[in-house]
């Protein structure tokens, strides 16, 4: 990945997750923390995969990190968590292998179309399954705080 | 009616009004229990008891005689009045507003509708559509086309939701139309590659809202609730699938 592409990644992860978040209607002042969020989130995937950890573990480790950074600015800004991590996953729906499955299937090439199904399913998967850890981090890390307090 | 009932009477009220407008914006479950037992037990309820669901609220306070329903009948996403009631709610925890200010708020909160501007949302559509195509497919030479494929799938999808009010219905209709314009907008030779245009302009029609809160609410133990998002989210992805394949079967 060169400078350039960096750079046109990173601005148009940060803009489609601002403006998805104003479809939503997400208040003004949470707006630039869910862009960076997803910025954020969409590079630790795309640096896993360019290292060669393939995509379920790129878009496992992309979901835990906005679950735990969306905490982060939901207490920091006190509002509340799905305001920032709705829009911040949003770089992240396996969008192009949905599409690539439906016009297969609509073309009539189901074994083309099943592989496409099968990366579909993997990454939503893998989605979850990094939400689920998220949450496991979160709620350890509450842990870990409220002993300190 | 003694004063203590006409208490019981307004948190019961409030608690289940707050708790039908987070629902009904799109927040997740737990988070509506714990506001509504946070309102109960914050206005000097000494108990509470809350059965939370997708589609009603059922709640009582001090173990009486006399709980409350409160159907949740309509159902859009608009995150703004969730962190409305979040900070009305700390605002009461921190004894800023009275329980009758806090009932009165929330009663003003339900009928006002405080979107962003139309032409925003709009523009919006198009900054979701053409920048997740670049990202998405490394093809700078259709970021315009599919702005303005996208903003006007988007605006189909707005119109007919507004007055059919199918939300599924007005997805399919998009997708459909996004097709026509990709297929149509190639054949013109404004674009480049009609796959590509296709996948950048249906991300402003994703359900992710729902995808997110379904996930969140099935690790939360909310097992009926849960799936019941993920069907919603699942028929919202097939609506927009069938939209899309219905064109290319004449491609």
């Amino acid at each position: 990945m060169t400078v350039t592409e960096f750079f046109i990644e990173a601005t148009g992860n940060y803009v489609a997750t601002i403006a998805f978040g104003i479809l939503l209607n997400i208040p003004r002042r949470a707006l630039n923390f869910a862009g960076w969020i997803g910025v954020l989130g969409y590079f630790v995937y795309k640096f896993l995969v360019i290292w060669g950890g393939g995509y379920v573990i790129g878009n496992m480790a992309g979901a835990l990190v906005i679950g735990v950074a969306s905490l982060q600015a939901a207490r920091m800004k006190k509002m509340p968590m799905i305001l920032f991590n709705i829009p911040a996953l949003v770089p992240l729906v396996p969008g192009g292998q949905a599409y690539q499955m439906i016009k297969y299937f609509a073309l009539g090439q189901n074994s083309t179309a099943f592989v496409f199904l099968i990366q579909v399913v993997m990454i939503s998967g893998a989605i979850a399954f990094g939400f689920l850890l998220s949450e496991l981090v979160n709620r350890v890390r509450r842990r870990v705080w409220r002993h300190r307090a | 009616m003694s004063s203590q009932k006409k208490r019981d009477q307004l948190i019961l009220h409030t608690a289940l009004t707050a708790g039908r407008i987070m629902i009904e914006n799109g927040s997740e479950v737990e988070r509506v229990e714990d506001t509504m037992e946070r309102i109960a037990h914050n206005a000097g309820a000494k108990t509470s008891q809350l059965f939370v669901m997708i589609t009603g609220i059922l709640m009582a306070i001090n173990g009486e005689v006399g709980a409350q329903i409160e159907p949740v009948k309509r159902r859009t996403f608009d995150l703004e009045k969730i962190s409305v009631v979040n900070d009305l709610s700390r605002q009461f925890a921190d004894h800023k507003i009275t329980l009758q200010q806090f009932a009165s708020r929330l009663d003003q909160l339900d009928k006002s509708k405080k979107y962003f501007p139309f032409w925003l949302q709009l523009l919006a559509a198009a900054m979701v559509s053409g920048p997740l195509e670049v990202v998405f497919r490394h093809n700078l030479p259709d970021f315009w086309i599919t702005c303005v494929v996208g903003a006007l799938g988007w605006l189909v999808f707005y119109l007919l939701n507004k007055f059919i009010q199918i939300r599924f219905l007005s997805e399919f209709a998009a997708a459909a139309t996004i097709g026509v314009l990709a297929i149509w907008s190639v054949h013109l030779g404004l674009g480049n590659s009609v796959d590509d245009i296709i996948i950048g302009s249906v991300m402003p029609l994703v359900p992710g809202v729902p995808i997110t809160n379904s996930v969140r609410d099935i690790l939360a133990g909310n097992l009926v609730s849960g799936p019941a998002r993920g069907v919603e989210a699942l028929v919202s992805a097939a609506a927009i699938g069938f939209g899309i394949a219905m064109v290319l079967q004449f491609l």
